[in-house]
């Protein structure tokens, strides 16, 4: 159901299936700062518009239809590209799902477009037989399927909808240039704060026991011991999870190599060569190796994690970089923490 | 783009004899892995594959075949110990 006080709503418009919500094309402030709370993950599953047709401008039987996601950061990022402009949106059930991650999963697919399309009666509300879908929306879509389902042709547009006016200014011709993948420092910067969150649970767990190994020494437990050695101890994990998380992603295609672990990796062998001459600088050759082997592996971790939010990776690549990787990554983490412990006791 | 993960590792094969030459895989892929030849599409850029299947899912001959999915760590991860996952061996994101 449409929420009339929702911050997009601007009014209702009569077409020939009854009432359609007429949406804004500008932002509020609560949109934008929804935008940046998902970009957080926080009820980041939650932020949704209802599936359905939905009128921007004056629309009429001949206007352009475009379809997208109901994730309501795709809505806002669409809408926004749309202003001065009339034309239908049929938003598709992705259940707060983007374009392409619910195309992968085929919630934004055939069948749920095929019956959005006969359930809203676009066969009535427009006299043409063609839909527009995101470029990113094609891995879940047949279009001879729809066609021979709806009669509805599909026409592909830009991948981003930043160049959704130039495609629609252009007669809904996309030029080679809008139709690639980037990868920008600026889109990768924008997910690193959901790695971020995603091993904030783990993380926890990760400095708690840091702590407690700490404290254990020559003569057990001690709680000094543990605030002053789990306090450096901490930052190599924080300063880890930031190289691999965050410094790996932005610096990504100027590291050497493809793996992301192997990327990820190397940048943490530079943030324990810098702990090593700073805050580390009089630890024990011991706690020195113990550093060296765990550092990097938790760096490789954390930076293997992004293949998930980057353009160019893919599901065999993957499985081949962590059949490698993980293994690496657990017995480095394991050996350091041996020498580390060992070290202390002996 | 710069960005280029590991060689020789897709899934993609395409039928060559099956094509019609439609265009539509050159169109839908994000990182020209396709190029009309003569009538016909070829393999141009095999290693910017991702194997998203949107080329698969397009194409209307079928001449198209890539075992479709996320190149994502963590849905790899879901999927070893069988947490979440379309079907099997097809890793998904999110909350299914």
């Amino acid at each position: 159901m449409v929420d009339e006080n929702a911050t997009w709503f601007k009014g209702w418009q009569q077409t020939p299936v009854g009432k359609v919500a007429s949406i804004s094309t500008h932002m509020r402030l609560k949109d934008k700062l929804g935008g940046c709370r998902v970009r957080w993950g926080i009820r980041r599953m939650h932020y949704t518009v209802p599936a359905g047709l939905y009128a921007v401008g004056e629309p009429g039987s001949d206007s352009p239809v475009l379809v997208t996601a109901n994730y309501k950061l795709s809505f806002d990022l669409l809408r926004r590209e749309l202003s001065g402009r009339s034309l239908w949106l049929l938003v598709l059930e992705t259940f707060g799902i983007n374009v392409w991650c619910a195309a992968g999963k085929r919630t934004f697919g055939t069948s749920e477009l095929v019956n959005r399309i006969h359930k809203v009666e676009l066969e009535r509300v427009v006299s043409h037989r063609t839909i527009i879908l995101p470029q990113l929306g094609a891995p879940g879509v047949a279009p001879h399927e729809v066609k021979k389902a709806t009669g509805f042709r599909i026409r592909y547009g830009p991948v981003r909808a930043g160049d959704l006016p130039q495609y629609l200014d252009n007669g809904q011709k996309a030029t080679e240039e809008i139709r690639r993948i980037r990868f920008s420092l600026w889109d990768r910067l924008v997910l690193t704060p959901v790695e971020l969150v995603t091993a904030w649970k783990a993380s926890l767990v990760a400095l708690f026991l840091i702590f407690l190994l700490s404290g254990l020494g020559r003569n057990g437990f001690s709680f000094a011991g543990a605030l002053s050695r789990g306090f450096t101890l901490g930052l190599t994990y924080l300063g880890a999870l930031l190289m691999g998380a965050v410094v790996t992603p932005a610096l990504l295609p100027w590291i050497p190599g493809r793996a992301f672990s192997l990327k990820g990796a190397q940048v943490g062998l530079l943030w324990a060569l810098l702990l090593s001459l700073t805050l580390a600088s009089n630890w024990s050759g011991a706690s020195l190796v113990g550093l060296f082997f765990i550092a990097p592996a938790l760096t490789a971790y954390f930076a293997m994690n992004f293949t998930g939010c980057s353009t160019f990776t893919s599901l065999s690549g993957v499985e081949k970089e962590m059949r490698i990787a993980v293994p690496v990554i657990i017995l480095s983490i394991v050996s350091g923490g041996v020498v580390l412990l060992v070290g202390r006791i002996l | 783009m710069n960005l280029r993960y590991l060689k020789d590792v897709v899934t993609l094969e395409l039928d060559s004899d099956k094509c019609t030459g439609c265009g539509l895989c050159t169109h839908v892929c994000g990182h020209a892995v396709f190029a009309l030849n003569g009538g016909v599409v070829e393999i141009f850029d095999r290693d910017g594959c991702m194997e998203c299947g949107a080329c698969a899912m397009n194409c209307p001959a079928e001449a198209v075949a890539v075992r479709p999915g996320v190149g994502c760590a963590w849905a790899i991860f879901n999927d070893w110990f069988k947490k979440t996952g379309v079907s099997e061996h097809q890793p998904a994101c999110g909350e299914n």
